[in-house]
C-alpha cells in the first residue's frame, strides 16, 4: 500500500484574465495505490482546477507533478495524451459518450488508441468490463439509447479499459438521481476494495465523501484537511 | 500510429452527418465534372481553330522574297570599303522568285532527321477570265500526295477528289469563293492568264474550302507540273519549299539555319502565326481559371461543413482528447474526412466529366466553314484528369486544414467544465 501513484508538489495556479486571481496556492499531496480519495470543498475553491492539473489536461501551472513515478510537468502535448490514455481513466459529471458509436465501441476507443492489444483482445476486455458493471446486454446499443445511469456506467467501463493507474472523477454522481448515484458509488467502492483501484473523485456530495477512505478538503486554493 | 482507428472514427463521423458529407462531395463532383468538360471542350475548340491555320502552315517555309539587294555593288567594291556610301532611291531587284538548285535542297532536306516531311510548291498570281471581267487569284502548284499527308489538303476538298489534280492533266481545284464568283462547275474549263500574259485553259475538278473566306476567294490548286507548264518553266522550277518538323518549337532555329545554308528567305511558323498562340493561351487560361474557381468554391463548401461538424462534435473532440487522443490525432481525423470527401467526390467527378465530354463530343455541330467537322470538338487529354484529381485533393486538403487545426486546438478542460 505504500506505492505512490500520484504526487503533486507545490502546485500553484492563477487565472490572469482580466486580473490575476490566484486559484491554487502552493498545494502538495500524494496518493498511494489503492486509495479511494475524495476532494470536497465549496464551489470555486479550486477543486476542479486541481483535478484538471492532476489529470494533465491543464498544463498552465507552477510546481511539479508525478504520475506513476513519472514526471509529467513540462512534457510535450503528445506525451501527455499518451499518459492520459495509459495511466488515467476519466469519469465526468456528464457522460461524454460518442453517439456515433455503439456502447462497446465507445468503451473500446481508448484501448484502440493505446494499441497495446489486438482489436479482438480489446473487444474481449471491453466486454469483461461491461459484464463487471452488469451492462453487457447493452453492448451493441447506440450510446444515445441509454438512460443517464447506464451511460455513466458505460463511461466507467471506458475509464477502466486500459487498466489505468488512477481513475479521476469530476462529480461523477452530480447528474444522477439518488439511486443511480448510489450504484455508481458502489461500483467505485467495489473497484477500490476488490481490484485495489486508485480513485480520486471530486464531489459536492458529503455523503459520498464520507464513505471514501480519505477526504481532502479544500478552501480558497489550499488544502485545509486531508 | 494507428491509422485504422483514425479512419474508422472519420468514417463514423461522416456517417453520422452523411447528408452534409454528401452535399460537400457533390460540390467537389460538380466542380471536377465542369472542370474536365470545360477544359476538354475548350482545348478541343482551340485545337480546331488553331488547326484552321496551323495545319496548313508549314513549320518552315523556304522561298525567295522580292526585295532590294542586301549588298549594293558600291559596298562590295574594295575601293570604297573605307568610305561612307550613301545610296539613294534603292529599288527591289528583278531577281528570280524560284529557289536555286531546288533538287539538291530537296535531297538534303529529305536526309535531315529533324524533318518530318517536305512539300514543294509553286505560287503564281493569275487572272481568271470570266466573260468581260478578270478575277485575280493565286494558283498553288502542289504535290498532292505530300500536301495531303502534311497539311491535310484532303480534308478541305468539298467537291471532287484531291488526287484528280494528279490524274487529270491540266486540272484545277478552285477555292469555293472563286468558284462562286466564276460560276464554275466541276468539268468546266477556265481560261487562266498569267502575270506574263500567257493564257492557258484549265479544267475544274473540285472545290476547296478552308473556312477562311478571304483565303477561299483567291486560292486555287493545280499540280506542280501544271503550274510549271502554265508559267512556261522547266520541271525543276519551285518557288516555295514547305517543311514540317518533328518539333515545332525548333522552327525559328531551323529556319535561320536553312536561310543561311540555302541563301534563301525563310519564315518560321511562330513568326507567321504568333497571334494564334496568344489566342489559344488566353482561352486555355480562361478555362483553367473558371475550373479552378469552381473547385475553390467547392472547397469553401467543405470548409463550412467541417467547421459545423467541429462545433457539433466539440464534446466528442474533448472526450477523445481527455481519453488520450493527441491534438495531431484529432487533426488527422478531420483531414481524413476532408480528403475522403475530396477523393470520392473527385473520382466520381472525373467519370462524370468524361461522360459529359462524350456527350459534348456527340452534339452535332455543322458549319459551312469547316466541312470535316460534324460534332463539337473535344480534347480527351489525360493531363486534365490528372490536374483535376490533384487539384480536388489539394483544395479539399486546404479546406480541411483550418477546421482540423481548430479541432486539434480544442481545450478539453474548457468544454468539460462548461457543462
Amino acid at each position: 500500500m505504500s506505492e505512490v501513484i500520484l504526487q503533486a508538489s507545490h502546485i500553484s495556479k492563477s487565472f490572469h484574465d482580466p486580473v490575476t486571481i490566484p486559484v491554487l496556492n502552493d498545494l502538495s499531496l500524494s496518493i498511494n495505490k489503492g486509495e479511494f480519495v475524495s476532494v470536497v470543498g465549496k464551489s470555486g475553491c479550486g477543486k476542479s482546477t486541481l483535478l484538471y492539473i492532476l489529470s494533465t489536461m491543464d498544463t498552465d501551472y507552477e510546481g511539479q507533478l508525478w504520475i506513476d513515478q513519472q514526471l509529467v510537468t513540462n512534457q510535450k502535448e503528445k506525451q501527455l495524451a499518451r499518459i492520459r490514455n495509459e495511466k488515467i481513466g476519466f469519469v465526468f459529471q456528464f457522460h461524454y459518450l460518442l453517439n456515433e458509436f455503439s456502447v462497446l465501441r465507445n468503451v473500446m476507443l481508448p484501448g484502440l488508441k493505446l494499441n497495446k492489444y489486438g482489436e479482438q483482445e480489446i473487444e474481449h476486455r471491453a466486454m469483461e468490463r461491461l459484464k463487471m458493471l452488469h451492462i453487457d446486454d447493452l453492448a451493441l446499443k447506440s450510446a444515445n439509447q441509454l438512460s443517464g445511469g447506464q451511460k455513466q456506467r458505460v463511461a466507467i467501463a471506458r475509464a477502466l479499459i486500459n487498466d489505468p493507474a488512477i481513475i479521476m472523477g469530476d462529480e461523477p454522481t452530480g447528474n444522477l438521481d439518488k439511486k443511480n448515484g448510489q450504484i455508481v458509488f458502489d461500483i467505485f467502492k467495489e473497484l477500490s476494495l476488490k481490484y485495489q483501484q486508485t480513485l480520486l473523485i471530486v464531489t459536492h456530495d458529503p455523503e459520498f465523501a464520507e464513505n471514501t477512505n480519505r477526504i481532502i478538503e479544500m478552501e480558497d486554493g489550499r488544502i485545509i484537511r486531508q | 500510429m494507428n491509422h485504422k482507428l483514425i479512419f474508422s472514427i472519420s468514417w463514423s463521423l461522416m456517417k453520422a452527418r452523411w447528408k452534409q458529407t454528401l452535399i460537400a462531395a457533390v460540390g467537389v463532383t460538380f466542380s471536377i465534372t465542369m472542370f474536365i468538360a470545360l477544359l476538354s471542350f475548350m482545348t478541343g475548340l482551340n485545337g480546331l481553330l488553331d488547326g484552321l491555320v496551323l495545319n496548313r502552315t508549314p513549320h518552315v517555309r523556304i522561298y525567295n522574297d522580292i526585295k532590294p539587294s542586301k549588298h549594293q555593288p558600291v559596298n562590295l567594291s574594295g575601293e570604297y570599303k573605307q568610305s561612307y556610301n550613301f545610296i539613294k532611291s534603292v529599288k527591289s531587284a528583278s531577281g528570280r522568285q524560284e529557289i536555286y538548285n531546288s533538287a539538291a535542297i530537296l535531297q538534303l532536306l529529305k536526309n535531315d532527321n529533324r524533318v518530318v516531311g517536305i512539300a514543294p510548291k509553286i505560287i503564281a498570281p493569275v487572272f481568271f477570265n470570266a466573260g468581260t471581267i478578270d478575277i485575280t487569284g493565286v494558283i498553288n502548284g502542289i504535290d498532292v500526295q505530300s500536301e495531303s499527308a502534311l497539311f491535310h489538303f484532303n480534308d478541305y476538298i468539298i467537291t471532287g477528289k484531291a488526287i484528280d489534280l494528279k490524274n487529270v492533266p491540266n486540272s484545277i481545284i478552285l477555292g469555293k469563293g472563286v468558284a462562286d464568283k466564276l460560276l464554275a462547275d466541276p468539268g468546266d474549263v477556265l481560261q487562266v492568264t498569267t502575270s506574263q500574259g500567257d493564257i492557258m485553259p484549265l479544267k475544274v475538278v473540285g472545290y476547296f474550302q478552308s473556312g477562311l473566306q478571304d483565303f477561299d476567294k483567291v486560292q486555287c490548286y493545280t499540280s506542280i507540273n501544271t503550274a510549271q507548264k502554265l508559267l512556261g518553266k522547266p520541271n525543276n522550277y519551285l518557288t516555295d519549299i514547305q517543311v514540317k518538323l518533328t518539333d515545332l518549337n525548333q522552327a525559328p532555329v531551323v529556319a535561320k539555319e536553312y536561310g543561311a545554308l540555302f541563301q534563301a528567305d525563310t519564315e518560321d511558323i511562330q513568326t507567321a502565326n504568333s497571334q494564334f498562340e496568344t489566342g489559344s493561351f488566353i482561352r486555355t487560361l480562361i478555362s483553367y481559371s473558371v475550373g479552378i474557381t469552381l473547385l475553390i468554391v467547392a472547397g469553401f463548401g467543405i470548409y463550412n461543413i467541417l467547421n459545423m461538424m467541429i462545433y457539433e462534435k466539440m464534446d466528442a473532440i474533448a472526450i477523445m482528447k481527455a481519453t488520450g487522443f493527441s491534438g495531431s490525432d484529432v487533426n488527422r481525423i478531420f483531414i481524413v474526412i476532408a480528403l475522403s470527401i475530396g477523393f470520392f467526390g473527385g473520382v466520381i467527378g472525373l467519370f462524370l466529366g468524361f461522360g459529359l465530354s462524350v456527350v459534348i463530343d456527340n452534339i452535332p455541330f455543322r458549319t459551312a466553314a469547316l466541312p470535316t467537322i460534324t460534332t463539337f470538338p473535344v480534347n480527351y487529354n489525360p493531363a486534365f484528369y490528372f490536374i483535376g484529381a490533384i487539384f480536388s485533393l489539394v483544395t479539399t486538403y486546404f479546406a480541411g486544414y483550418f477546421p482540423a487545426r481548430k479541432a486539434s486546438k480544442v481545450d478539453p478542460v474548457i468544454i468539460i467544465r462548461g457543462k
